[in-house]
């Protein structure tokens, strides 16, 4: 099996702060292959910006390392670093274009960096900004640009020098959801076609469901799980995770919470057949939907509903051997999950 | 007192003299300040390149210096003079101590100015691999420029105000005769025909300042 292109190893930060000192990261383990798009998603705070600039060291982490193909970034001398930054390109919430200079000027940028002469640059600036869809704008200032052409320019200006890795920290965190989906869009092909390895930062689950193969899901400084995006989405095995995967319903559904709740996971068999009207067909009891998502996930039905089961214990016995009878996913809710 | 063609030609000169030394002035501050300007931010404890002890000894120094009235740094900077230029009076001769108590003045202008800058765009530019020169050559100073320039017609003004102290020291300039002709000799309209011309210079320093600092500005649409 090959390398991964990323591993970070016992990774910790510790920022040390007037008011003493603050934990960012601790005890992180991943390992992205290759040619994937990796995810990695958590509230704000959880560590996120900083995980992520550890992987290209702007930020020294205090414990372990990382690994860019094999070769230990904390051993590496600041200028191998500089040299390794140039394989990871980095795209930021705030794109951070430089308003003095035009696109075309941004997208050079990082090969003026590495002494690529000018017209050489120039030309390969052009086929990306082809690339990005904005060639027509190449004299345009930053400043003249949307938010979304900002970000074409900044992820054109990523890939100048050729990078394995695009970091993507919060990069549609600044657009509106159309912009955001066709950066996204970009992103993907971008690793289909150059086979550039994406390691994407988001707080929202929507973006992780788009485009990422695999998840790690950050909370509190630390990894609370990691795994293919289908799974998680449809068996969250962390309370975070369930909060991220259910979002506000995950509240509002602890109101209801008196009487017996079941979870009932989609797993992409059952797609074809409407499972809750048959089961309240079959059972003849009324149950109560207290949360449902179900999503479209690489081309199967996933996702998951919460039901109540009926008042009386009877029917509710009822509902649980009909959906063990029809071989459905469920587990019951607890009194503090959801 | 009458206004004939020696006060005429009396001006002339005094705008001339107020002119360079002014300029040369501003000059030399700027090749001091603009290097310890950069030096106060790069080498700053969150730096890009951070020597705190350096930054702190720096700023140190510099709010000593700013903190000398000009009058008397005048005085102590003038046997400098002396062995710099060769003399202790006349115009010349002031532009030592204009340019030492200039310098730091500049030196925070152009920190201020570099602080301006957006953090994630210096951080954009180290994710690609960039080096403290370049990031202080190709980020930094051209993305600085406009709030620079604006810096600098600030700096500018105030080194003219400044050396109109020249008079002080048998120096030449507007200033002085200012100072020699209204203080002195109590001839308010030469005075104030100074003073006039002295405004008019600083409004015309300003003007070019603001003007090159928007025409260069790209954030502008
Ligand atoms: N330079 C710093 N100095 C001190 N503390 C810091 C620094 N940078 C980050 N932190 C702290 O580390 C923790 C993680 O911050 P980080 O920016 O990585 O979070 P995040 O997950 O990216 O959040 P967000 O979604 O809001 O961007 C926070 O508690 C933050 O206050
Ligand atoms: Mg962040």
């Amino acid at each position: 099996m090959e390398t991964p292109i990323i591993q970070i190893r016992d990774l910790g930060k510790e920022f040390r702060t007037a008011n003493g000192p603050v934990r960012a990261l601790q005890d992180i383990n991943l390992e992205v292959d290759a040619g994937e798009i990796f995810g990695i998603i958590g509230l704000s705070g959880a560590g996120k910006s900083t995980l992520v600039r550890c992987v290209n060291y702007l930020e020294v982490p205090t414990e372990g390392d990382v690994l860019f193909e094999g070769r230990s970034m904390a051993s590496m001398t600041e200028k191998e670093r500089r040299a390794t930054r140039q394989s990871m390109g980095m795209i930021f919430q705030q794109f951070n274009l430089l308003a003095q200079r035009n696109v075309i000027r941004n997208v050079c940028f990082p090969l003026e960096l590495i002494g690529v002469p000018k017209k050489e640059a120039r030309e390969r600036a052009m086929e990306l900004l082809r690339t990005v869809g904005l060639e027509e704008r190449a004299l345009a200032y930053p400043a003249q640009l949307s938010g979304g052409q900002k970000q074409r320019v900044a992820i054109a200006r990523a890939l100048a020098t050729n990078p394995k890795v695009l970091l993507c920290d919060e990069a549609t965190s600044a657009l509106d959801p159309d912009t955001t989906k066709q950066i996204l869009e970009l992103l993907k092909e971008i690793n289909r076609a150059m086979g550039v390895t994406i390691l994407v930062i988001t707080h929202e689950m929507s973006v992780i469901e788009a485009i990422c193969d695999r998840v790690a899901i950050i909370d509190q400084s630390r990894i609370a799980e990691v795994g293919a995006v289908s799974e998680i989405f449809v068996d969250p095995k962390s309370a975070i995770g369930r909060r991220l995967i259910m979002g506000e319903a995950a509240h509002q559904a602890e109101a209801f919470k008196q009487q017996r709740s079941i979870r009932i996971i989609f797993d992409g068999r059952e797609s074809a057949e409407p499972v809750i009207s048959n089961m309240v067909l079959a059972c003849n009891a009324p149950v109560n939907i207290m949360y449902a998502a179900t999503r479209d996930i690489q081309g199967k039905a996933m996702g998951q509903m919460v039901v109540q089961l009926p008042e009386d214990a009877a029917s509710a016995e009822r509902v649980i051997r009909y959906l063990r009878s029809v071989r459905i996913p469920y587990e019951e809710v607890g009194e503090n999950e959801i | 007192m009458k206004f004939d063609a020696t006060t005429i030609q009396m001006l002339r000169t005094g705008i001339w003299e107020s002119f360079y030394m002014t300029a040369l002035s501003s000059l030399f501050a700027y090749v001091i300040g603009l290097p310890l300007g950069v030096i106060l931010v790069v080498a700053d404890q969150d730096g890009i390149h951070p020597i705190p002890w350096l930054q702190k000894i720096l700023g140190v120094i510099i709010n000593l210096l700013r903190s000398v009235p000009f009058l008397i740094l005048l005085f102590i900077a003038l046997p400098l003079s002396k062995i710099v230029i060769g003399t202790r009076i006349g115009s010349p001769a002031i532009i030592i101590p204009l340019t030492i108590a200039a310098a730091p003045y500049v030196a925070r202008v152009v920190e201020s100015s570099f602080r301006e800058l957006d953090a994630g765009v210096i951080e954009a530019a180290q994710s690609m691999g960039a080096s403290t020169w370049q990031i202080i050559w190709k980020v930094l100073l051209p993305e600085s420029k406009p709030s620079l320039l604006l810096g600098a017609a600030l700096a500018v003004t105030t080194i003219l105000s400044y050396s109109a102290m020249a008079g002080f020291t048998g120096g030449g300039g507007l200033g002085a005769i200012a100072i020699n002709y209204g203080y002195y000799r109590y001839e308010p309209f030469l005075m104030w025909i100074s003073v006039i011309l002295l405004v008019v210079m600083v409004q015309v320093i300003q003007e070019v300042g603001t003007r090159l600092s928007k025409k260069g500005d790209k954030r502008i649409r």
